[in-house]
């Protein structure tokens, strides 16, 4: 880490929250902290950052258990309100995917298909309290001999059920606009033909993998706000990128790194936990994510002073070159411009779109931030790292 | 799909006087003034009366001629502009309906960013209602008369 003016450490900073004495502000704040008064003193000063995030995150979903009703079962198929779960796992797991549709959903059959209920939105349900319906079929065995169950049930009917996201909390995206002449359906939202507008996603500068772009302070272990309750980091995400292409700030250009989480579901909180139904393009689920930074030198104090300004992303054709696999980027704009409602794209102007709820995100950074002033809300010190260079 | 996203549509609420009921008067719309239409709602009350909720799409001018014929034939005509809702409790705030809003009746605040709706600029088009992804833009078809 070299020579730091600053320097504490993740124990001093926990025995300061448990003493209620933290420092904690948001993302948000510290932009402010940072420029007025500098990375050292910023860093002398505050303890803890708080980041959030609150987008659609389509590699989400829930392992779960349905405990046993004799006489047992080794379930071989399993639904929950008609949507498939994968149950090729021990007698009574499963997994439920957020993007799973409801077996008799019509697709994009009559397109664009609305996709109104999906594995989100059974997600969604339960944390609700709502009564899901649970149907399973089996093949049965000498020690597990039933072969069908039909029931209702609630979370709390559930054994064990745990929220885990092999892909959350993509650091930096695409900006999505359509060349073609149509209107198309993405998961980037609707597009309309010739380049008419410009959607984009993440939370800017509050989002977490901004703020620590190297992410010297997350790795496996790491304790996180997810879905309203409380969950961990335990690992790179799938498709992670280690060693992006970065800006003069630390910043990757491009789509890069990512998350792998799990947390606790039966403390989440539906407010964070949104079944979504993406016209056209399919079942999702927004979910919350806040991740602290702890400020142990001046090095994080300067990341977290990142601002819209700083990021930077490519805006890319999502009617033609994305379909077909082509990653040509038509120009780079800047987070501050895409927020400021219009951008220029190949001469011409084109309203942009947000994805992700900012107001939402930083709702997410705020909670956390109340959580570690209250001393209910420890920080931990990762056990591994994830690469990033 | 694509002939709504361009063309006139509009939302009306009809109510048929009992001696109309049973006339197919809709159905012309289509073989007299070439409008598509899609049936969001309908009811016959026990005395024959008849209400609908329709939406209306095809050319501004066709549309005007319709409505004009649904008129001499006796059917009261109500806009429904003020039937698109918004769930406040459901609504995240993260602006996807912003983009199909053609009467920017949905927009951003920027300072907030929270999604502001103003229900006096909306045309009931509807698109809120298909793009948003937590469906909180709802198209009320209760019969306002009660
Ligand atoms: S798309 Fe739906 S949830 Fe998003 S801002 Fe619009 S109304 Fe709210
Ligand atoms: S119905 Fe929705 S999309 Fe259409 S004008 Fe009203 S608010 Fe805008």
């Amino acid at each position: 880490m070299g020579q730091h003016q600053v320097n504490k450490t993740i124990q001093e900073i926990n025995e300061r929250i448990r003493k209620g004495k933290a420092v904690v502000v948001n993302a948000q704040e510290m932009i402010e902290i940072v420029r007025r008064q500098g990375k050292v003193a910023a860093a002398r000063e505050v303890d803890v950052v708080t980041t959030g995030t609150f987008s659609p995150m389509c590699s989400s979903g829930l392992l779960f258990n349905i405990g046993q009703q004799p006489p047992v079962m080794k379930v071989s198929k399993l639904w929950l309100n008609n949507v498939p779960c994968y149950s090729g796992i021990a007698a009574v797991d499963a997994y439920l995917g957020c993007t799973e549709p409801s077996e008799d959903d019509p697709l994009n059959k009559v397109h664009p298909g609305r996709f109104v209920y999906g594995g989100g939105h059974v997600m969604e349900d339960l944390l609700r309290g709502k009564a899901v319906h649970l149907r399973a079929e089996a093949y049965g065995t000498d020690c597990y001999p039933r072969r069908e169950l039909d029931k209702d049930i609630t979370l709390a009917d559930l054994p064990s059920a745990v929220m885990l996201n092999p892909r959350n909390c993509y650091q930096n995206y695409n900006c999505a606009v359509n060349l073609t002449s149509r209107t198309i359906y993405t998961y980037m939202g609707p597009l309309k033909s010739n380049c008419s507008n410009a959607n984009f996603a993440t939370a800017g500068q509050i989002s977490p993998l901004f703020n620590d772009p190297f992410l010297k302070t997350i790795g496996l272990g790491t304790r996180i706000f997810l879905g309203g309750g409380i969950g961990y980091v335990i690992g790179a995400g799938t498709q992670h990128v280690s060693k992006p292409q970065r800006n003069e700030r630390g910043l990757p250009e491009n789509p890069s790194g990512t998350l792998m989480l799990k947390g606790d579901f039966k403390q989440m909180d539906a407010r964070y936990v949104r079944g979504q139904s993406l016209l056209g393009y399919g079942v999702s689920l927004a979910v919350g994510v806040g991740i602290p930074i702890p400020m142990l030198n001046e090095e994080m104090a300067h990341f977290t002073g990142v601002c819209d300004a700083d990021i930077t992303m490519p805006v890319k054709d999502y009617g033609y070159d994305y379909p077909n696999g082509i990653s040509r980027q038509l120009t780079r704009v800047t987070f501050e411009e895409l927020r400021s409602g219009e951008i220029t794209v190949n001469g011409k102007k084109t309203s942009t779109v947000p994805l992700t709820s900012y107001a939402m995100s930083l709702e997410v950074a705020d909670e956390l931030k109340k959580w570690i002033e209250r001393g209910e809300f420890m920080l931990t010190e990762k056990v591994e790292d994830i690469p990033s260079f | 799909m694509q002939d709504i996203v361009k063309g006139f549509r509009k939302i009306v609420y009809l109510s048929f006087p009992p001696e109309v009921s049973g006339r197919p008067v809709v159905c012309n719309l289509t073989r007299l003034f070439d409008l598509s239409f899609n049936i969001l709602k309908a009811d016959i009350s026990p005395r024959h009366e008849g209400t609908m909720t329709l939406e209306v799409s095809g050319l501004e001018e066709s549309f005007h001629k319709g409505i004009g014929y649904l008129k001499e034939n006796g059917i009261r005509i109500t806009p429904v502009a003020h039937k698109i809702f918004r769930n406040e409790e459901s609504c995240i705030h993260c602006g996807m309906c912003t983009a199909m809003c053609p009467t920017d009746a949905l927009m951003l605040d920027p300072g907030t960013r929270l999604v502001i709706f103003d229900v006096d600029k909306c045309s009931a088009c509807g698109m809120c209602t298909r793009v948003c992804p937590v469906k909180a833009m709802t198209l009320d078809l209760k019969d306002d008369r009660n």
